[in-house]
């Protein structure tokens, strides 16, 4: 099920999972369906981390499993390695002011 | 398909054991002497059974009853301090409507007089379980509980959807598989709900998870760090919702039939959601309660445990961990990362590897009987 160097989980995904170390500068290939990348990384990414595929503006939601697993928390530019330093996570907040619990 | 496993009162068993369980941590000391003159029990200590609120006690009593009424144990010595606050009497009493239960209390004439009796009881308990005997029974009477620990990215795109395809063979040869870790579905909820059986089921999801986000919020932080864990964090993991959307691949695709309380036998076959923690020494008691038989273990980054009562099956997609930990995975999947090995394929290399452990193939984390550290979980304060 896995080949290359990055794995896209979901045709709606934003960002791709290294499936191996990868280097800055380097140009990587992933894709699903009928959606394909070629990315020049920004950083070095560590194998399994993730690089945005497109430009994520700061508040936009990243996107995993065709799900929203959070949002960037500055703007996020493609080949940028996307973890904890640009993205938030929109759930379990206390921190946040008024943030309500998972209701149906 | 039928399995070799032990018919018990309440369903089979695929291990026959005797259990030295303590009702409360106080008497840890004495079950674990009691244990060591018996090195083919296996001992069960925990730190709860006291000064809890009352929510707490019962929830501990009806923990420790199902522990012990789990079918992959043949009968119970029961470790007593005496004064705590669960039962031992009432916690007996129930156990004993289904097998063997022994009681020694150390407050009625100290420690050496409880590890010799105790000891006695239980030598004589393992003399008796020599006796009973592997039949055929068919593989409907097997539970099995699905749990990841030490995620990483590998977890969601391999090891998890493999296990949740084994999750799908299981529920489809008439057996159940129960998962739970209800803070990492924090984020994937609405995904389960539209496989729910009914309304009803899907609520009691709801209700689940929004009451275990209520008591993270409260706490005035945010849970990462907490959960994901740092681990997670640095194997790629950067928000719970990621955790959760690739640790609900575990449950396949079966409709959820039920959600039951931390701790609870469920009553329904098929596919079922237990409300609980994600901490692996709190999160296996309650699937042990629950009356899984086995338990079948995702992981990332290595987890090594299993559970003192259950065989635990290790099951990596990480090629790097399965080479660096042959001595803690049982299942290697570097083969489906490496698309060599198609997910249907390796799902039905799992389920045969169910099977076999059912039947007696010992697991890893058996062989090297890293298996003891276990605990209960509870919602309120030690008081």
């Amino acid at each position: 099920m896995v080949k290359g160097r990055a794995i896209v989980v979901d045709e709606r995904d934003n960002v791709a999972t290294a499936l191996t170390g990868l280097k800055k500068d380097a140009v990587v290939e992933a894709g699903i369906g009928q959606s394909s990348y070629k990315i020049k990384l920004r950083s070095d990414i560590t194998f399994g981390h993730k690089f945005a595929l497109k430009r994520i503006p700061k508040g936009e939601h990243v996107i995993k499993y065709g799900e929203v697993i959070g949002m960037a928390s500055e703007n996020i530019e493609a080949g940028d390695h996307v973890h904890v330093q640009n993205t938030e996570s929109l759930r379990g907040r206390g921190d946040i002011k008024n943030m309500n619990a998972c209701s149906e | 398909m039928e399995i070799a496993g032990y018919n018990r009162a309440n369903g089979v068993g695929i291990r026959n054991y005797v259990a030295v369980m303590v009702t409360v941590g106080c008497s840890g000391d004495a079950a674990e002497r009691i244990a060591q003159l018996n090195p083919k029990a296996k001992l069960l200590v925990h730190t709860q059974g006291c000064t809890q609120t009352p929510p707490d006690v019962a929830l501990v009593e009806k923990v420790l009853v199902n522990l012990a009424s789990n079918p992959n144990v043949n009968s119970v010595l029961l470790v007593s301090l005496g004064c705590e606050s669960v039962s031992v009497d009432r916690i007996a009493d129930k156990i004993s409507a289904l097998k063997e239960v022994g009681v020694v209390e150390v407050q009625e004439k100290g420690l050496q007089h409880a590890v010799a009796r105790g000891s006695e009881i239980t030598k004589r308990m393992c003399e008796e379980a020599e006796k009973v005997r592997r039949t055929a029974v068919d593989f409907s009477e097997v539970k099995v509980a699905i749990k990841c620990g030490a995620s990483d990215a590998t977890s969601g795109i391999v090891s998890n959807p493999v296990a949740g395809k084994a999750a799908d063979l299981i529920v489809g040869g008439g057996g159940t598989v129960i998962f739970g870790e209800t803070t990492e579905v924090i984020g994937a909820e609405h995904i389960l709900a539209k496989r729910c059986a009914s309304e009803g089921v899907a609520r009691r999801l709801y209700n689940a998870i929004g009451e275990m986000e209520k008591r993270v919020i409260a706490m005035g932080v945010d849970m990462r760090g907490g959960q994901p864990t740092e681990g997670n964090i640095k194997g790629g993991i950067t928000t719970i919702e990621e955790k959760s959307l690739g640790a609900i691949c575990k449950t396949g695709s079966s409709k959820l039939v039920d959600v039951v309380d931390y701790g609870d036998v469920p009553s329904k076959k098929g596919l079922v959601f237990m409300d609980g923690p994600g901490r692996e020494i709190e999160a296996l008691t309650g699937f042990a309660a629950a009356g899984a038989q086995l338990i079948l273990f995702t992981t990332g980054l290595g987890a090594p445990q299993g559970f003192p009562i259950v065989p635990v099956v290790k099951i990596s997609g990480n090629p790097e961990t399965c080479s660096r930990l042959k001595e803690h995975i049982d299942v290697d999947l570097s083969a489906v990362f490496y698309g060599e090995e198609g997910l249907d394929a390796a799902a039905q290399r799992l389920f045969k590897e169910v099977a076999d452990v059912a039947s007696s193939k010992r697991t890893k984390a058996e062989i090297c009987g890293y298996e003891k550290f276990f605990n209960i979980y509870t919602k309120g304060p030690v008081i």
